[in-house]
């Protein structure tokens, strides 16, 4: 069953993730689009550490990415905060309107 | 050919599209929604990765939660005179640039995963993962549990005070 599927095919799959949501990162301005892709990186994160940890046959990697599931939440929540409150100050979202930082 | 790789090429397929749909539309509903087959996908990937826990948790936290937060941010950060909610992007330096680095880093990745000679164990017969992370979340990393519980807390506190209007 497992077997069937190498665990390179896995690991593959989620190292494309992970560039695909970089790719993201570096090259779109729009904050929540941004956001997006890196919620994509740590999916490919989540999708190594599962495919090691079944691979392995121990489940302690599938915990480690029940705790990486309650940072994204929380850090969705703060991040989408963060990013109301600058359109409501800014009128904006793309990042690089927001210069305040800037010198 | 078995059903197993077909599904297994399936969800692949699924995700690596939708992730790049993610990214690459131009508005940015299409890449909520791409956003959504992609949870679904890896949720798939997890289940042929007999961790049926972290499948439903990934259902439950990032579609329910995640996507669903996201979405109102679309539509809270969004001028509503136009209906046609795009997102630009940046210029074709910045592109080439983001490619090559990316595909750099790709290939190493790759090539190190098709190397090294990983550490795999014959995997026992199915059976569900909740018991022993259950276990595993009440003895060995209770502490980290707790801690994450707490994180939680103060992150929701902190985003309704950030949040607020004044």
């Amino acid at each position: 069953m497992l077997q069937s599927i190498p665990l390179e095919y896995y690991l593959i799959i989620s190292a494309v993730i992970f560039i695909i949501g970089s790719i993201g990162v570096i090259t779109r301005r729009n904050a929540i689009i941004i956001f997006m892709s890196i919620e994509l990186m740590l999916n490919a994160v989540n999708l190594t550490l599962v495919s090691f940890s079944s691979f392995l046959g121990d489940v302690s990697g599938q915990i480690f990415v029940f705790f990486v599931m309650s940072v994204a939440a929380a850090e969705a929540a703060i991040g989408l905060a963060i990013i109301l409150a600058l359109f409501r100050s800014k009128q904006t979202i793309y990042v690089d309107e927001v210069n305040l930082l800037k010198w | 050919m078995n059903w197993y790789n077909i599904v297994f090429y399936l969800f692949a397929l699924i995700v690596l599209v939708s992730a790049a749909g993610v990214v690459f539309s131009r508005k940015m509903m299409y890449a909520a929604f791409s956003l959504l087959f992609t949870f679904f996908g890896v949720a798939g990937l997890y289940v042929l990765l007999n961790a049926d826990f972290i499948a439903v948790t990934q259902i439950m936290v990032y579609i329910g939660g995640i996507l669903i937060l996201i979405i109102f941010g679309v539509m809270l950060t969004s001028k509503f005179t136009d209906l046609e909610i795009k997102s630009g992007t940046t210029g074709t330096v910045q592109y080439v640039l983001a490619g090559i680095s990316t595909i750099i880093v790709a290939a190493a990745l790759i090539i190190m995963y098709l190397n090294v000679d990983w550490v795999q164990n014959p995997v026992p017969e199915l059976e569900s993962t909740v018991k022993p992370i259950g276990i595993l979340l009440m003895t060995k990393y209770f502490l980290a549990f707790q801690v994450a519980a707490i994180l939680l807390l103060l992150a929701f506190i902190g985003a309704a005070k950030i949040a607020r209007r004044k």
